[in-house]
């Protein structure tokens, strides 16, 4: 099992990286910073998990959370709203 | 698909015939949920089912990219081969 | 091959199903009635479960705070089998109003809610949802007060979501049956709101 780097409250970037394979951190949220929400805990890792491999070391996943404004230049909602998704360690980085 | 440009949403549902519910309980005992044993990963499903790219949505319903992705995966891991899913596909079909 | 009630050929796709469960069961991987048990317990999953909890956290204020620690815990305490799903609670507050979708595919509670409706599988929810969420709203008819934050949560990995909406006012003293009552699945998904009428 990796060990957790982050913990509520970090600010942390999306890397911006598109590979093949499975992924399941969106297209939309790479690249854009946001604050730790929780630890969800730790689970396979989906990219090997989807070539039929282990998926482990288990990797600790989290909600981050987005501020809309930040994430869409044209978002038109109110200045608070947020987008919160489940992002897997390996693709954060500190902000 | 997040964010990509998107007509309204239309409210539809339906309901589900039991070939659909088979698949779903299907994909449930192959991921070792409820006493299956554990022969793929909603993983490979979601894989395979982005393997058959984004066109897929306008020819296939939900429950059948879902079978044609768990199938896709049976292949894939050898528990079935493409030889016996050609075999049997004949002869359900004959059976009519 | 048009008579009237003449037997209609499977298409190709519930062909490979048919086919597909054939093999596996002629292998000894499945049986027919392990399929049989699952579509059974499929059906029995209905949102009414997820009512269950909404009225309960309404009518117990701890179990409110256990709820919106550890969903899944809560919902076992209540009875309630869900094997394999890990729950995260999100609460609307008069401040805060959650949405949920599932951008990459479908996620979705099933084993407290059942199979989710197509809209929400569908390419505009998805797409759309997480980008412009009060249009989205506003097609179901849910038009938000001014000064509430919208959260969208994009359930993208290993947890699922529940929305815990607000209990409405005009339902004092109900009893939990009756609030689980007005608890549609639409409301636990966060494209409606509960009411008393």
């Amino acid at each position: 099992m990796v060990e957790a780097s982050f913990k509520p409250g970090d600010r942390v970037r999306v890397r911006k990286a598109y590979p093949l394979g499975h992924v399941r951190t969106p297209c939309y949220i790479r690249g854009r910073s946001g604050v730790i929400e929780r630890l969800c805990g730790t689970f396979g890792n989906p990219e090997e998990l989807a070539q039929q491999r282990s998926g482990e070391p288990k990797q600790p996943l989290y909600r981050v959370r987005f501020l809309q404004r930040e994430v869409w230049p044209d978002y038109r909602g109110r200045e608070g709203d947020v987008v919160e998704v489940e992002i897997f360690q390996h693709w954060l980085e500190p902000a | 698909m997040g964010g990509l440009p998107a007509g309204r949403v239309e409210p539809t549902e339906h309901d589900y015939e039991e070939w659909e519910r088979r698949v779903d309980a299907l994909m449930t005992l192959l991921s070792g949920v409820r006493g299956g044993k554990k022969l793929m990963t909603v993983d490979e499903l979601r894989k395979n089912i982005e393997a058959l790219g984004p066109e897929a949505y306008d020819r296939m319903s939900y429950y059948e990219r879902w079978i044609t992705s768990i199938t896709q995966t049976m292949i894939q891991r050898g528990v079935i081969t493409t030889d016996d899913l050609a075999r049997k596909m004949e002869e359900v079909g004959r059976r009519g | 091959m048009s008579e009237l009630g003449r037997y209609q050929p499977l298409g190709y796709f519930q062909l490979m199903e048919v086919s597909l469960r054939e093999l596996l069961v002629e292998k000894g991987v499945l049986t027919e009635e392990a399929i049989a048990a699952t579509v059974e317990d499929i059906r029995s999953r209905t949102p009414a479960r997820g009512a269950r909890v909404v009225a309960r956290a309404w009518t117990d204020p701890a179990f409110l705070q256990r709820l919106l620690e550890n969903g899944t815990r809560a919902c076992e305490e209540l009875g309630l089998d869900v094997p394999a799903l890990r729950l995260v609670v999100v609460e609307n507050t008069p401040a805060v109003h959650n949405v949920i979708v599932c951008t990459l595919c479908s996620c979705y509670p099933r084993m407290l809610l059942g199979i989710p409706p197509d809209w929400y599988k569908s390419r505009n929810y998805r797409s759309r949802t997480v980008r412009e969420p009060r249009a989205v709203l506003a097609e179901f008819g849910l038009r938000l007060p001014d000064g509430v934050q919208v959260r969208v949560h994009d359930s993208t990995a290993d947890m699922r979501y529940l929305v815990l909406p607000m209990r409405p006012a005009g339902t004092e003293g109900w009893s939990e049956q009756r609030l689980a009552a007005i608890v549609t699945r639409d409301c636990m998904i966060g494209v409606a709101l509960p009411r008393a009428a």
